[in-house]
């Protein structure tokens, strides 16, 4: 054997600690990340346990039926602030989806290259990391402020202009997620362009966009900040939209922070519900995502 | 007529291509191109990657459009029309001349429906009519016998090779005059390969089959006319024996025998 050979073989003895040292960076990164998920998964179980421990003592039939009590009264429930809410949040919803899923298909179907999508998806993506109060101070603003009224169709407004964005960035994430085969194959079959958006690319990512309006949804039904300046808050059950409404979120900010015992078990109450909402949705969005084969 | 279609075939021809020069930006890809499609014939195109075989096919039924950076200039005419310049509606040009891909691309809907699609862009008919003609694509598609009995599952569900021969029925069932096939048995295991390749056997009866394929043994196998393209030039055109057996030009051997590419 020459030393050239030998040297090469010699190299093999290299890979062992090589190896090693591999093995002990992947042992110390898992058990960061590890750490990190333990360190989440702490607090978000902490917070789940005491909604469930103070809300579910809230829990009774009367918490559906019967509308905020005023202070120092026992019993009474949340259906107005319950029923505001699903009201509020299923016509923002209604309001925001369409717009948001029309522009998600512009920017990923026409606007990819003009100087308009561009705009358009920077204007998005700030409204998108905007701060939601700052969106309740504006349609305060423009609304509240001139017609001297606080109003369930201002909260509508709010709640919607926080759904566009969310859904518009899905839907266009989850277009761009269809291989391009799949559109040129539906073209080479002589098809216009919009039956190709609406029959076949929209179609393929549809679990995609359901998902991104249950998670808008699902975040706008936690939100106060725009609520406390457009909807405000109601006593009483109303069913008027051109009037203060009633809502979970602004219910449980003033009653939690009030120092009446019932307010305050009225209001864990509220928190276990919206919880326990926003749950569902999001289970409901992940479950509906995992279908798409 | 241009000399350098010296090998024009003695057949009828259905699609007849001058002066095609192809552009992607600035870059030049298709240079000077001449060649006759013969009618109810397959048609190969060899060559090594990057040679624009597969960009000659995509000028053939205006694909390239889809992108504003491409643009073709010379002519390409089907029945004493060039497509590249008429009138005529793009989504008309591409219902004549259909077009199979590398992948297969099924869409998301039913079996029945894949099929119906196309129909439905351009006709309308009662669903007798449609069953009719959904059957007599996959028929001609030799996938009906696989399929019969779940017609309403989803494309998708279908294996590799099943997907394919979905697209070829699809694309027939709207009665196209001229398929193109760009590579379509690459993504494919040998039974589904072979089973497309008989499939291609079969198609020119009715239609016009231009292929492009990497695998110069199916260009051998199914086609009547081979081209060999280098570096956007059309190198040799003739009857594939011919191509095969005894190349006129040097590279052509060169590459067929795998000395290059």
């Amino acid at each position: 054997m020459n030393a050239a050979a030998e040297s090469v073989e010699r190299r093999t003895d290299y890979r062992l600690p090589l190896h090693r040292r591999r093995k002990l960076v992947n042992a110390i990164a898992l058990s960061l990340s590890l750490g990190a998920m333990a360190f989440g998964l702490f607090w978000l179980i902490w917070i789940l346990y005491e909604t469930v421990v103070l809300g579910v003592g809230g829990l009774s039939w009367s918490l559906f039926v019967e509308s905020t009590p005023p202070p120092n009264v026992e019993g009474g429930g949340l259906a107005n602030a319950i029923f505001g809410s699903a009201v509020m949040v299923t016509l923002a919803t209604l309001l925001g989806t369409p717009i948001g899923i029309f522009a998600g298909i512009y920017l990923a179907e026409y606007g990819q290259r003009g100087w308009l999508g561009h705009v358009t998806r920077f204007i998005n993506d700030i409204l998108l990391s905007a701060p939601s109060i700052v969106i309740g101070l504006f349609i305060y603003a423009v609304i509240v402020a001139q017609t001297r009224q606080f109003s369930g169709y201002a909260g509508i407004l709010a709640l919607a202009l926080i759904v566009i964005p969310v859904v518009i960035r899905t839907t266009e994430n989850m277009l761009r997620l269809i291989p391009n085969s799949l559109r040129e194959a539906t073209y080479a079959l002589g098809t216009p362009k919009w039956i190709v958006i609406r029959s076949v690319t929209l179609r393929a990512a549809r679990a995609g966009v359901v998902t991104g309006v249950l998670l808008a949804l699902a975040r706008i039904a936690g939100e106060t900040a725009p609520l406390l300046f457009t909807a405000l808050s109601n006593q009483f059950f109303s069913m008027d939209l051109s009037q203060p409404m009633a809502n979970l979120p602004v219910t449980i900010f003033k009653f939690a922070l009030s120092p009446f015992a019932n307010w305050q078990q009225l209001a864990w109450a509220g928190v276990f519900l919206i919880t326990l909402g926003v749950l569902i949705l999001n289970i409901m969005a992940r479950v509906l995502f995992r279908k798409k084969d | 007529m241009d000399a350098t279609v010296s090998t024009t075939p003695k057949v009828r021809s259905k699609m007849t291509v001058r002066n095609l020069n192809f552009y992607y930006g600035k870059f030049h890809a298709l240079k000077n191109v001449n060649l006759d499609i013969a009618e109810k014939k397959v048609t190969a195109f060899i060559g090594p990657s990057g040679c624009g075989k597969s960009t000659l096919l995509r000028v053939f039924n205006r694909m390239f459009e889809l992108y504003p950076e491409q643009r073709a200039e010379g002519e390409v005419v089907v029945d004493g029309e060039n497509v590249l310049t008429s009138s005529e509606d793009v989504a008309l040009v591409r219902a004549k001349i259909g077009m199979i891909f590398q992948k297969p691309t099924p869409f998301p809907m039913s079996i029945y429906d894949n099929i119906a699609f196309g129909v439905r862009l351009f006709e309308s008919m009662s669903r007798p009519e449609m069953d009719e003609r959904v059957e007599w694509a996959l028929r001609k598609a030799a996938l009906w016998n696989e399929v019969k009995d779940k017609l309403s599952q989803s494309g998708t569900s279908l294996s590799g090779g099943q997907q394919q021969r979905l697209c070829i029925a699809r694309g027939i069932a709207i009665k196209p005059e001229i398929i193109l096939f760009d590579e379509p048995c690459s993504a494919l295991d040998p039974i589904s390969t072979s089973k497309i390749e008989e499939l291609i056997e079969e198609l020119k009866q009715d239609y016009t089959v231009a292929i492009v394929t990497h695998n110069m043994q199916q260009a051998a196998r199914v086609s009547d006319f081979t081209a060999y393209m280098y570096l956007g030039e059309m190198i040799e055109f003739g009857e594939t024996d011919q191509i095969f057996i005894k190349p006129k030009k040097k590279e052509t051997e060169d590459y067929i025998t795998g000395r290059f590419g």
